[in-house]
C-alpha cells in the first residue's frame, strides 16, 4: 500500500492539511503525519516516496496517486530550497514523525544527552563554550559563559535549586522556527533541556509557551510524557503565557512564570545568579536549546565552530516570511546576505512587486532598504548598521508600504505591549504615536496645554515638520538608552531605520 | 489594602463547586496562579471579581495582586463575551500581506455578532494573512474567505 506523508505542522494545518490527509485515507493510502519540511508556500506538501506534491487540496488525490499531477516538485530532499540549506536543528524537519520516539533515535536523537550525562558537567560546558554558540533568542549572549555562572552560583536555604527555563514565547512577527521545532521536533528540545540540566545541576525545567501556539503546548506535553523516563531525574513541565509579548523578555518571563504580572526586573541581579523564585536560572530560546544536542555528540562542538563568520558560529534557522514568493524555514551558516535570502532563495514578493524594505528581526528589528542588501547575516555586521538579527524572522515589503505607516506601528506595538514598569517605554511610546501624527498632519495651532505659561520648556511656536522629526529622533534616543528592556529599547530601531531610509515617507 | 478574604474562610467563599475544584488543583503547585487562571478563563469566559477574591483567599495573596495579574494579562478578562471570536493577525508580516485592507471587511461581516479580536502573530508569517477561530488556523486569507470565517464563527 502505498504511503502518503503529510504535515501536521499548524501551519500546514492552516493551509488546509488535515482534508488533504483525509482525502489520501479515503482514497486507501496509509497517511503518516510528519513534521514540517518548512517549504510553506508548497504546503500542504505531499511526499510519496520521497518525491513531493504541493500545494494539494483535495481534489489532487487522484492525480496525484496515479502519478499525473501537475503538482509534482521531483525529489524534495534535491529541491534548491533544501540542498542550498546546513540543517543541524532543522535535520529532521520533514523526515520524521514528531512524536515518534523510534523516528528519534534512528536519526540521532538522544546521543548527545547519552555522551553529556557521561561527563562532568563542566565538561559539557566547556565544549558549549568551544562551539561559539550564542543565545539565538536575540541577545546573542554567549550560552557556555551563561550555564557556567548558573553552574558557579551558590545555593542557599533561599535559592535551594538550579532552573532551566525554555524561553518559548516567540512573539516576533516573522518568526516560526520554535513553533516548527516544537511541533515538529519537540524531543530535541527536550534532550537539549536535559543536557543544559546536567551541565548546571538543575532537576526541574520549565518551557514558556505563548498561549497563541496551542498545537506546540499539546505536541510538548505528549512528548514529555513519552520521555519523562529518559530525561529522568530531570523533569519539565509546560507552562502557557497569557498573551502578553513582553514576557519574552526573560525576567519578565520570569516573573510570568512565578504568577505575577509579566513586568521586567532591574538587572543585576542576573537571572543567572537569581533567577526564578530568586534560584540561579538558566534561560535559553528554544534554538539554542536546540542547537545543543548536536554540540554535544562526538566533534560536534569543532563542526559547529567552524561554521559561521567572526563570532556568529554555526547555523541559523532563518524564517522568511511577509510579502515573499518562496516563505519558509532556511537554516544556513551565518555569513548568508538578505540579497540572496531574499531575491535568490526566496525569489522576490510574493506581489510580484519590487521589493521595497525587509525588517529584519521581528518589531524591534530594524528596516532594510535594497542598498544594505549585501550585509551578511551576523550579530556584529547587523549591530553595525544599526540593525539587529533577532531571532531571525525576515520580513520582506513591496513598494506599497508606507513607511511612515510602518514606523507608527512599531510605536503603537510598544504602547500595546508595554509592561509599564519604566517611564521611556510606556510613555514614550504614545508620544511616539503622536508625534508621527502629527508629522502626517501638520498641527495648525499651538497646543493649548504647551502655550500655558508654566510651560517654560515648551515651543511657543508651532513645531515644523523637521522639528518634530528632530524631536522623534530625540524621543528614540531616550527610548533606546533609558529603557529597562529591549521592548522600549529596541522600538527605536524601526523607527530610526525607516526615518532614515524612506525619508520621502515623511514628507 | 486588598486583602478581600481577611476573616473569611476560603470555603466560605468558594460557593462555586467547579471554581472550587479548579482551584484545588492548582494548590501546592510552583507559581500556581496563571494555570490557574488559564483554566478559570476557559470554564466560565472571564474572571470574575468573586473569582479574584476565592483565589486570592487560597493563594494567600491579596485580591489587588490577583486582579493586578489578571488585568495585565491581554488573555484574561473581566467579563464573559458569549460572542464567537475571529482573532485575525494584524502583525509585520501579516501587513505586508494585506491584512489592513481586510480589516474594515472583516468587521462589516461581523457586526455585533461576531467579535473580531487583533492578535499580533500566530507564527504563520509566511503564509498570511492569518486567522485563529478557537484552536482552528487559517491562512492565505483574501476578502471572500475572511467574510466565510465569519460568517462561519
Amino acid at each position: 500500500m502505498v504511503v502518503v506523508r503529510v504535515s501536521d505542522d499548524a501551519l500546514a494545518l492552516a493551509c488546509g492539511a488535515d482534508a488533504v490527509a483525509a482525502a489520501f485515507a479515503a482514497a486507501g493510502a496509509t497517511v503518516e503525519r510528519v513534521s514540517s519540511w518548512g517549504m510553506h508556500w508548497l504546503e500542504p506538501l505531499v511526499e510519496i516516496d520521497g518525491n513531493g506534491f504541493g500545494p494539494a487540496t483535495p481534489a489532487d488525490v487522484a492525480a496525484i496517486l496515479a502519478g499525473t499531477s501537475p503538482k509534482a516538485i521531483g525529489r524534495i530532499e534535491d529541491h534548491p530550497f533544501i540542498a542550498g540549506q546546513t540543517r543541524l536543528t532543522f535535520a529532521r524537519a520533514g523526515r520524521t514523525r514528531p512524536l515518534s520516539l523510534e523516528d528519534y533515535r534512528a536519526t540521532g536523537g538522544w546521543a548527545g544527552l547519552e555522551r553529556a550525562r557521561a561527563m562532568s558537567g563542566e565538561d559539557v560546558i566547556a565544549e558549549v563554550l568551544e562551539s561559539g554558540l550564542r543565545g539565538r533568542g536575540g541577545a546573542g549572549f554567549p550560552a557556555g559563559i551563561k550555564w557556567r555562572t548558573v553552574a558557579a552560583a551558590p545555593l542557599s536555604a533561599r535559592a535551594p535549586r538550579r532552573y532551566v527555563v525554555c524561553n518559548a514565547d516567540e512573539g516576533d512577527s516573522g518568526t516560526f522556527a520554535d513553533r516548527m521545532i516544537m511541533e515538529g521536533d519537540p524531543f530535541q528540545l527536550i534532550e537539549g533541556m536535559a543536557i543544559a540540566a546536567h551541565a548546571v545541576g538543575a532537576e526541574l525545567g520549565y518551557i514558556y509557551v505563548r498561549s497563541e501556539y496551542p498545537h506546540a503546548i499539546a505536541k510538548l506535553e505528549a512528548a514529555i510524557a513519552l520521555s519523562a523516563g529518559i530525561v529522568a531525574p530531570f523533569v519539565i513541565e509546560v507552562r502557557a503565557g497569557a498573551g502578553a509579548y513582553v514576557c519574552g523578555e526573560e525576567t519578565s518571563l520570569l516573573n510570568s512564570l512565578e504568577g505575577k504580572r509579566g513586568e521586567v526586573r532591574a538587572k543585576p541581579p542576573l537571572p543567572a545568579l537569581e533567577g526564578l523564585f530568586g534560584c540561579p536560572t538558566v534561560v535559553n530560546n528554544v534554538l539554542t536549546l536546540v542547537a545543543v544536542p548536536h554540540i554535544l555528540r562526538a566533534d560536534g562542538a569543532a563542526i559547529y565552530a567552524a561554521l559561521g563568520v567572526d563570532r556568529s558560529k554555526g547555523t541559523m534557522p532563518i524564517q522568511l516570511a511577509g510579502n515573499i514568493r518562496f516563505g519558509g524555514l532556511y537554516e544556513v551558516a551565518f555569513g548568508i546576505t538578505l540579497d540572496e535570502l531574499v531575491n535568490g532563495i526566496g525569489g522576490g514578493t510574493r506581489s510580484g512587486r519590487p521589493i521595497k524594505a525587509v525588517q529584519v528581526g521581528g518589531p524591534l528589528g530594524a528596516y532594510l532598504p535594497p542598498a544594505q542588501f549585501h550585509l551578511p547575516f551576523a550579530y556584529e555586521a547587523y549591530a553595525a548598521e544599526d540593525a539587529l538579527i533577532g531571532h531571525g524572522g525576515v520580513v520582506g515589503f513591496d513598494d506599497t508600504v508606507d513607511m511612515r505607516a510602518m514606523a507608527r506601528f512599531a510605536m503603537q506595538f510598544c504602547a500595546a505591549e508595554s509592561c509599564g514598569k519604566c517611564t521611556p517605554c510606556r510613555i514614550g511610546s504614545t508620544r511616539g504615536v503622536e508625534l508621527i501624527d502629527r508629522i502626517t498632519a501638520p498641527a495648525k495651532a499651538l497646543d493649548p496645554v504647551g502655550a500655558l505659561p508654566q510651560m517654560h520648556n515648551a515651543a511657543k511656536a508651532v513645531r515644523s515638520v523637521g522639528e518634530d522629526i528632530a524631536l522623534l529622533e530625540d524621543l528614540c534616543e531616550t527610548m533606546k538608552f533609558g529603557s529597562l528592556c529591549a521592548l522600549g529599547g529596541f522600538t527605536p530601531y524601526p523607527v530610526l531605520s525607516a526615518l532614515r531610509h524612506w525619508p520621502g515617507d515623511f514628507q | 489594602m486588598g486583602g478581600g478574604a481577611a476573616g473569611e474562610s476560603p470555603q466560605a467563599i468558594i460557593a462555586d463547586a467547579p471554581l472550587a475544584a479548579i482551584i484545588a488543583a492548582h494548590v501546592g503547585r510552583e507559581g500556581p496562579l496563571l494555570p490557574l487562571l488559564h483554566d478559570v478563563q476557559a470554564a466560565f469566559g472571564c474572571v470574575s471579581a468573586e473569582a479574584e477574591r476565592a483565589i486570592a483567599a487560597a493563594l494567600n495573596l491579596s485580591r489587588a495582586e490577583v486582579h493586578g495579574v489578571v488585568s495585565f494579562y491581554h488573555d484574561f478578562t473581566e467579563v464573559a463575551d458569549p460572542r464567537p471570536c475571529v482573532q485575525l493577525c494584524r502583525a509585520e508580516a501579516c501587513q505586508a500581506n494585506g491584512v489592513e485592507a481586510l480589516v474594515p471587511v472583516a468587521e462589516q461581516a461581523a457586526g455585533t455578532r461576531v467579535r473580531v479580536q487583533t492578535v499580533y502573530c500566530l507564527g504563520l508569517c509566511s503564509v498570511g494573512p492569518a486567522a485563529r477561530v478557537g484552536d482552528d488556523l487559517y491562512a492565505r486569507l483574501d476578502a471572500a474567505a475572511l467574510v466565510a470565517l465569519v460568517e462561519n464563527a
